[in-house]
């Protein structure tokens, strides 16, 4: 029975997957090109065509928005949902050689609940207690998917590294981890920590490139020890991985990118980075973008400085930002998060949008599958019932690739259902 | 009848061990690999099936069983177990406990990891269990060390014998692996230890490399350092993961096939739900389903509402072998800490009763288990040249109704004690018990 459902579900999916839609009437917040009235042909997961002239084709499936809002789908930049166990491998200060693809847990509700909210890709990052943390992944918020489907197919992985209080924390005495005190404790060890973990990636990459040039001139020689930890380090000097610091204060922003200028590679994000618009222009000069929170502040002693102001000054000094929210919670309304930049800051409407659509995109590198609603991009749309930067929107359906992963109208309808399933699960249990 | 149990247990005092055959004649014969023999006929001899069939001439010397009304089965296996394992294996580096090591700092320390240790090694012959368990109608157990990341390598044994050595059937079954953090540094999440796991394959592989290109030409070349721990996973035949949810099923099942590691999943609770994903899978991988089905725990707070995902995973979790019986794909059951009688027999017929044939499930405790560790040419079913480990009860097996009148290890007779006495016996597993 079960498996027949099975069956049944995926056949539904694959008929969806080729199932051609006509968004129509719906206003349309492009993001990349203005705002415009008129409908949406999506096609094969992707974006057909746009416009007011959309002829509809036969047998489309039609979705009728008249009233409502289309967006992209949010990025969120920074997030730890869908993770099985600890989000950090907290025994050691160099945790390269975790990655957070291994323990993706497809089944968990927070891909739901961020779904519900608008999210249609996540940048899923290890935690911040190790000065060099763990591999990260860009995922699709593709509930129902096993968790190889929900990766964001070629995005490129990250390296997440932390500055400050979190990464230096478990190696203070005071800190009652349950782990023994480690280095670094201060600020200083946590730069000479990355400086450590990078100047042994440079050696274990020289060994490699010599053992790859000699088997090339048909050498026979034995290969190196392959290095989980160093692994990842290596790609970063290689440019094949980018690196996420989550990190606060304006002199370790310099810090890092002094180091990794020294290097010789590029910090792609930093995260939160709550002190930023002191060094805007520096940050540009690296060519980092910044994901930071919108206005949250003071919850530590490194987040005194925080102003709202922090997304619209680093956007103006040309920094490419973007908005997270490293939360479950606050996931779900990230669009909000994005309009308060518009009170803090004036930024326009396009460019808060962008804080948490196409600037994300941009930032992980996969601006051309999704971030904006353009021909031939990835059919990853939320429709509103309200402008998006209203308090009062409310997601009504979401698309990834053209397919519907969050309906609210079925979603209530099934509610009733469900509770009563759970009721008789409890009363069943309880007979026995 | 009454007079018949006597004769048997006069005989039995007078016969004397494995120098005379043992005939079991007019039983109804479950042999597994093929058709039930009705009022067939046994004949044990020197440990062996010597033969099984009807009208089978009986050997002149033989000790006769009369078997009218018994019901004789292969002797049940428990597929991965801890019976006979000492509770704590010597600490090891990162081993949690009363550990003396400093914690571990990464793959290099080798943390939680015992590879080479092997349970044949380790056997207690006096564990108390063996007796429980055999009212079971258990005569074999694929036992594991199962402390650890890299626990050990199990051995098939025997739950009965006068010496370790020679309970012993098979000594390396497989590499035991859990993912539990190793309680002492690195590594302390899911992440790292499959991390840990990963960099210790990479690392034999390596090694194995370094070896064999010293054992070419030792000359101009420092030696390898010699490493227990990836001596004992490289002489691993196959590994055993932990794998419940259908999305660990699916992650172990990716990583069984990353690591190139022939693979047995164990757990399964949420099987009924991953038939699927397991019907396509190599045939070097093979499912064990824990017997320990998934119940809301004692101390639950009762104001506390379960997930519905919870609620439905204990309802459905026993339907998992009628799902994979019904799917094709082959599974055997192991203990997973079980050992009283009454629950393994309570356990098993939960899944008869979640919709798992009685054939299926005495297949799942015998034949199967017997091939997928590779020793289905010795135990496992009845057959002609196997070892005569039987179980033989009055009644199918399974039903409440049944007893264990008793079983045979390799070829001798174990009389099963009430279960009364059982539980609270600590008899040490001798002679006398024999009777």
């Amino acid at each position: 029975m079960r498996a027949r459902f099975f069956t049944a579900a995926l056949t539904c999916a694959m008929a969806l997957r080729a199932e051609t839609i006509v968004i129509r009437n719906a206003t349309i917040l492009t993001v990349s090109n203005g705002t415009l009235k008129g409908s949406i042909l999506v096609r094969d997961g992707k974006i057909a065509d746009l416009g007011d002239q959309i002829k509809i084709p036969e047998g489309a499936r039609i979705v009728d928005a008249s009233g409502q809002y289309v967006m992209p789908g949010i990025i969120d930049c920074h997030s730890h949902i869908a993770i099985e166990g600890n989000v950090n491998e907290p025994s050691v200060s160099v945790s390269s050689m975790v990655d957070v693809r291994d323990v993706i847990d497809p089944e968990d509700i927070s891909i739901y609940r961020a779904l519900a909210g608008g999210v249609t890709t996540a940048n899923i990052l290890h935690g911040s207690a190790n000065a060099v943390g763990g591999q990260t992944v860009v995922l699709k918020m593709r509930w129902g998917k096993p968790a190889r489907e929900m990766i964001f197919e070629g995005a490129l992985p990250g390296l997440k590294l932390a500055l400050g209080e979190n990464p230096k924390r478990a190696g203070s005495p005071s800190a009652g981890v349950a782990t023994a005190a480690r280095y670094p404790a201060t600020r200083m060890g946590i730069e000479d920590t990355i400086r450590q973990a990078f100047l042994e990636a440079k050696a274990y990459k020289a060994k490699w490139d010599d053992y790859n040039a000699r088997s090339a001139r048909g050498e026979s020689v034995l290969a190196p020890r392959k290095d989980l930890k160093l692994e990842p380090l290596k790609e970063v000097l290689e440019g094949k991985r980018f690196v996420h610091v989550h990190c606060y204060r304006a002199d370790e922003i310099l810090m890092l990118l002094r180091l990794a200028d020294e290097y010789g590679f590029k910090i792609r994000t930093l995260q939160h980075a709550l002190e930023g618009y002191k060094v805007a222009k520096e940050i540009a000069a690296h060519g980092a973008g910044v994901s930071t929170f919108s206005d949250w502040w003071s919850y530590k002693v490194e987040a005194f400085d925080a102003i709202p102001y922090n997304a619209a000054i680093l956007q103006r000094k040309g920094v490419l930002v973007s908005i997270n929210s490293d939360d479950a919670e606050l996931m779900r309304r990230l669009n909000t998060e994005a309009a308060k930049a518009m009170k803090y800051g004036g930024l326009s409407e396009t460019e808060a949008l962008a804080l948490v659509t196409l600037n994300p995109a941009k930032q992980l590198g996969i601006e051309d599958r999704v971030g904006s609603i353009e021909r031939g991009k990835d059919a990853d749309l939320v429709i509103y019932d309200k402008h998006p930067l209203s308090n009062y929107a409310k997601v009504q359906k979401v698309f990834i690739d053209g397919q519907i992963y969050f309906d609210r109208n079925e979603e209530s309808k099934n509610w009733n259902a469900k509770q009563a399933q759970k009721q008789n699960l409890l009363q069943k249990e309880r007979a026995n | 009848m009454r007079l018949l149990a006597a004769l048997v247990l006069a005989g039995i005092t007078a016969w004397a061990q494995n120098l005379q055959p043992v005939v079991i004649r007019g039983a109804n014969i479950v042999t597994v690999s093929g058709p039930i023999i009705a009022k067939g006929t046994l004949i044990l001899r020197d440990g062996l099936i010597e033969a099984v069939g009807t009208n089978i001439p009986i050997p002149p010397d033989a000790w006769i069983v009369e078997g009218e009304g018994l019901t004789i089965y292969p002797g049940l296996i428990d597929a991965a177990s801890n019976w006979g394992m000492p509770p704590n294996l010597a600490p090891g580096p990162g081993r949690g406990g009363q550990n003396v090591a400093p914690p571990a700092r990464g793959p290099e320390d080798r943390p939680a990891t015992t590879s080479w240790v092997k349970a044949a090694d380790e056997l207690r012959v006096a564990d108390p269990r063996f007796e429980r368990v055999r009212a079971a109608g258990f005569t074999s157990a694929v036992v594991f060390p199962m402390r650890g990341i890299f626990c050990g390598q199990g051995s098939v044994v025997n739950l009965a014998g006068d010496k370790p050595a020679a309970m012993v059937l098979a000594p390396s079954a497989g590499q035991f692996l859990t993912m539990s953090p190793s309680g002492n540094g690195f590594p302390a999440a899911l992440m790292g230890t499959i991390a840990y796991i990963r960099q210790i394959y990479l690392d034999a592989r390596y090694y194995s490399a370094l070896k064999d290109a010293y054992a070419r030409d030792p000359r101009s070349m420092r030696r390898p350092d010699y490493d227990r721990a990836l001596e004992g996973v490289l002489e691993s035949k196959r590994i055993l993961l932990p794998a419940s949810r259908v999305v660990e099923i699916d992650r172990m099942l990716r990583f069984a096939a990353e690591l190139g590691q022939p693979a047995i999943l164990y757990g399964m609770q949420e099987g009924f739900r991953a038939t699927e994903l397991l019907k396509n899978v190599k045939p070097n991988t093979s499912v064990l389903v824990s017997l320990k089905w998934p119940e809301r725990p004692r101390d639950a707070n009762p104001a506390d509402v379960d997930s519905y995902r919870d609620l439905e995973l204990r309802d459905r979790a026993p339907s998992t072998p009628a799902a994979l019986g019904k799917a094709g794909i082959p599974f055997a059951f192991y203990s997973d800490g079980l050992d009283q009688p009454r629950d393994l027999q309570k356990a098993v017929n939960k899944a008869i009763a979640a919709g798992l044939s009685r054939q299926d499930a005495v297949r799942a405790l015998t034949l199967t288990p017997a091939e997928i560790y590779g020793v289905a040419d010795r135990i496992g079913s009845i057959e002609k040249g196997k070892i005569a480990n039987l179980v033989v009860t009055r009644g199918e097996l399974f039903e409440d109704t049944t007893k264990v009148e008793m079983v045979f290890i390799d070829g001798r007779r174990y009389f099963t004690a009430p279960e009364a006495d059982t539980s609270a016996s600590r008899a040490p597993l001798t002679r006398e018990n024999e009777r």
